[in-house]
């Protein structure tokens, strides 16, 4: 097996998706010939045929970060109501292959947006940006092959991990020899218990920069202009705030791997 | 609805059975020996008949070379992955297997993959279902464990088509038996349902909210079940036998079968009682005997049941919630009748399981709700619908042999995700793509699930091409592949070879066999009923014609009787089932004013004293028409 490889689509860094470009057009019932909201034709119930939206606009939401998931909730049920194979079942080939794929588009939108980091990673993708989202997949490779993968560590923690590495690697060698170290491993709990605290920090950091974030959005949305270097300004902090809370996350499973492998 | 009969199937481990939904209950079928369940037992007769259920385990201690069980445990799955099996199970595979092969048993002197001898089963319950429709059954829901991965999930699927049935839905097991568990639940719950049945364990947690059943989180172990509590104690038993009295009879397969039996029938009494006796005939007159209490028997088999307890706290811990968050434990399978599994789940969640349901036929019943959900549906079943998830992660196998997770475990199904692919050599027009399901780090550890090539890429510099690749899993756990090259605009041409399973060909050449047979089968069943029916329509009218009624009947009337009578002899040893049904139907409609008078004499007769059973009216069933047939129902 070779001559895989691969390669995140190139997202244009398109500048100009603060306001959503595409939102679902009205259009006629292939069947009935009401008019029909997106998905499904609320005069007779036929699922519409399925096209290209990003998850945002699937759901009819403005790119925000901040949402109720109660309210998400209910639309995912109501639209599953519609778009689920089940309730097409019977209905013709054509409209059983739109169901597939439009309830396939429903709950891939759904799980991307109900969970807050993989809704911001989404929005960031479509802001053009390259996240490193393969981090946990490049440094489980890493580690695989034995190669050392560049990660660069974020300045706020450079001395503690520095520390931390070194402790780790004892405690291996310790593993090793049959010889655990108790208070090395009194001082790993707590250096896991204070990353632990900075880890959920970070989701309070993520929070304040949706509200800036959101705020552009209402901004646009009012007809105010937005600056392009504000828009940036806020991105890359949810880049920073989301590269280092994976960065943390695998220092903390480092430090479990290492604790819960105790003989 | 529309009038074709959609049946739902449980096709177990140890039994089978087929429902449906009759008003707004859903019904189990039972076969022609009264049953509701039909043992996954599959037997080849002396005459090399397939004979199914319970007239084929005669044949597991007679012959046992003859009879196939627990076939399941061998679906989607290769020579690599069965060794294990193959110590503990009477499988006798094909010699001539090659890796990789779809696996062929040996039944008799012929030879059969399991989609095949699965097919025998489902072929026997849909006779079942059709006999009591009288009417073919073509559609049916076939439940699959819901840890079954895309290879075991496919070959279930084959197997319905073997069996001449159009399977709408593969429906997870224990969503099924939610789906019967909350039929009548109203109140948003989660609960929690924990399936151990012959062969399989899953574990799956439900959010139920306004009839949307939404899987959350599921887990499981598709080898762990009552089976493997028998074989311990098979083990054990043969262990004792070759100590105590010096006998081995490992090899004599019967006397296996025999220790087996007096095993399973030790185990269901450990249930309620609290010792019992194992008592098996051995060759040369001796016998082995011995008592097993059941604090002896839970110390045995409390291994093989906290084997049980990994995969409910990883479905828990998928869910994001802790036992007291779960309103709800619901036991599923036959092995939940074992008093300390019902005491482990109770220790799990922290509350008294539900055991309101038959833990046998719940699935079943589940399956049939599912399938009139899938006809259309009624005013009962008019706001439920199933969220199902994947309960495998989907992954490719990237460079060095790792793998990128691109549809993660439990997400809800249909899921879907585009992945872009491109070269890595100048000029390079194939890309080859490796697909495998699974949750370990290196794709050789994963279940390999298919390898394609992306053909046809128009030659350009390496790293050029964008190929773009979508995967689809279907409401059915299935994976769909396709794919095409986004700079050229061409469809990149793409021939997906499963790692496992039968070929289109091979399924279409087993339907085409067993389809000819299923015809004619039905409609030599078919001829057979009409028969027996015109016989009874006969015997009746020759009692009539005793009755004082016949004589009351016009001259008209009574010629007009004797001509259909004689029309109905004329047809009724023909092989023309709708021939013989339309002179039984005429005949019976000939004869309607006589068994008005039949009836009303023999009200009078009661009247005067004698009962109806004295009043001759005729034998058989009680039936509105005298002389016509019961209704049989």
């Amino acid at each position: 097996m070779a001559l895989t490889d691969h390669k995140k689509p190139e997202q244009p860094d398109s500048g100009i998706l603060v306001v959503n470009q595409s939102r679902p057009t009205k259009a006629n019932c292939w069947s009935c010939g009401a008019m029909r909201a997106a998905h499904f034709c609320q005069e007779c119930g036929k699922v519409q045929p399925p096209t290209p939206v990003d998850y945002f606009t699937f759901f009819g939401l403005p790119f925000r970060l901040n949402l109720e998931p109660e309210k998400l909730e209910r639309e995912f049920y109501a639209l599953s109501r519609h778009l689920h194979p089940d309730i097409n079942a019977i209905n013709s080939d054509r409209e059983q292959q739109w169901s597939l794929e439009k309830s396939s588009q429903l709950n891939d939108a759904y799980r991307t947006l109900k969970d807050p980091i993989s809704r911001t990673e989404y929005l960031l993708r479509l802001q053009g940006v390259q996240l490193e989202e393969q981090s946990k997949t490049a440094t489980e490779e890493a580690r695989r092959t034995g190669k050392i993968k560049k990660q660069v560590v974020p300045p706020d923690l450079l001395e503690q991990v520095f520390e931390l590495n070194m402790q780790l690697e004892e405690m291996r060698m310790n593993k090793k020899m049959g010889e655990p170290d108790r208070t090395l491993e009194r001082e790993l709990q707590d250096t896991k218990k204070q990353l632990q605290g900075k880890y959920n920090g970070l989701l309070e950091e993520l929070h304040a920069a949706w509200n800036e974030w959101d705020a552009l959005i209402d901004r646009a949305e009012q007809g105010g202009s937005v600056l392009d270097e504000d828009r940036m300004a806020v991105r890359d902090k949810m880049v920073n705030v989301l590269n280092r809370r994976t960065y943390l996350r695998n220092l903390l499973r480092d430090i479990d791997e290492v604790l819960e492998s105790r003989t | 609805m529309s009038t074709e009969r959609i049946v739902g199937i449980d096709l177990g481990t140890t039994n089978s059975l087929v429902a449906y939904m009759e008003g707004d209950r859903p019904v189990v079928i039972p076969g022609e020996d009264g049953l509701n369940l039909v043992p996954s037992v599959v037997a080849l007769d002396e005459n090399s008949q397939i004979v199914v259920g319970s007239a084929a385990r005669k044949y597991l201690i007679e012959t046992s070379a003859r009879a196939v069980y627990s076939v399941k445990r061998l679906m989607g799955r290769d020579v690599e992955d069965v060794r294990d099996e193959l110590k503990l199970f009477p499988f006798r595979l094909a010699e001539d297997l090659a890796a990789g092969e779809v696996l062929r048993i040996k039944l008799g002197d012929k030879t059969f993959t399991p989609p095949e001898i699965s097919a025998f089963i489902l072929r026997q319950l849909k006779r079942n279902a059709e006999r009591y429709f009288a009417a073919p059954v073509t559609k049916a829901v076939i439940t699959v464990p819901a840890y079954f991965n895309d290879a075991q999930r496919q070959a279930t699927k084959d197997a319905g088509r073997i069996a001449g049935l159009e399977v709408l839905r593969l429906v997870n097991e224990p969503t099924a038996a939610s789906l019967a568990y909350g039929l009548d639940k109203k109140n948003a719950e989660t609960v929690a349902v924990y399936d151990l049945g012959g062969g399989t364990f899953d574990i799956s947690i439900l959010k139920l909210h306004e009839g949307i059943f939404e899987v959350i989180a599921t887990n499981g172990d598709t080898h762990l079940g009552g089976d493997d509590i028998d074989n311990l104690l098979i083990t054990i038993a043969l262990h004792d036998i070759q100590g105590d009295l010096a006998v081995d009879v490992r090899r004599n397969a019967e006397i296996v079968q025999a220790i087996r039996k007096a095993v399973i029938d030790a185990k269901i009494a450990l249930s309620s009682d609290e010792k019992t006796t194992f008592d098996v005939a051995l060759p040369g007159g001796k016998r082995y005997q011995r008592e097993v209490t059941r604090a002896q028997f839970e110390q045995l088999i409390q291994p093989v049941i906290d084997r049980t307890i990994g995969p409910v706290r990883q479905a828990m811990k998928d869910a994001g919630l802790t036992p007291k968050q779960i309103n709800e434990a619901v036991l599923v399978g036959g092995s939940t009748r074992i008093p300390r599994v019902r005491q482990l789940v109770e220790e799990l969640f922290q509350r008294t399981p539900h055991s309101g349901l038959n833990p046998d036929e719940v699935v079943a019943l589940g399956a049939a709700i599912q399938a009139h959900i899938l006809a259309g549906g009624s005013e009962a079943t008019k706001e439920m619908l199933l969220l199902d998830v994947t309960p495998l992660s989907l992954g490719i196998e990237s460079l060095g042999g790792g793998v990128v997770k691109i549809i993660h475990r439990n997400s809800t199904i249909p899921a879907s995700a585009t992945e872009h692919f491109t070269t890595g050599v100048e000029g390079q027009t194939n890309v080859a793509v490796h697909v495998v399901q699974g949750e370990r780090e290196l794709a050789s550890d994963c279940r390999s699930l298919a390898r394609f090539d992306l053909k046809g890429i128009p030659p350009m510099p390496a790293g050029l091409p964008r190929i773009e690749v979508k995967f689809l899993i279907d409401a059915n756990g299935i994976l769909h592949v396709s794919a095409r090259e986004l700079r050229s605009g061409k469809e990149a041409e793409i021939q997906v070879q499963p790692s496992y399973g039968l070929t289109d060909e091979q399924v279409e050449n087993m339907i085409l066999e067993s389809f000819d047979n299923a015809e004619e089968d039905f409609r030599r069943r078919q001829v057979i009923e009409a028969r027996n029916e015109a016989e009874t329509m006969l015997t009746a009218l020759e009692k009539g014609r005793k009755n004082p009624a016949w004589d009351q009947l016009s001259s008209q009337e009574r010629s007009n009787v004797g001509k259909l009578e004689t029309a109905l002899r004329a047809v009724m040893n023909a092989d023309d089932f709708q021939a013989i049904r339309t002179a039984i139907d005429a005949l019976n409609q000939g004869t309607m004013h006589l068994a008005e008078m039949m009836m009303e004499s023999a009200v009078g007769t009661a009247l005067k004293g004698q009962n109806m059973d004295t009043a001759d009216v005729g034998e058989g069933p009680a039936s509105p028409h005298p002389i016509a047939q019961a209704e049989i129902k």
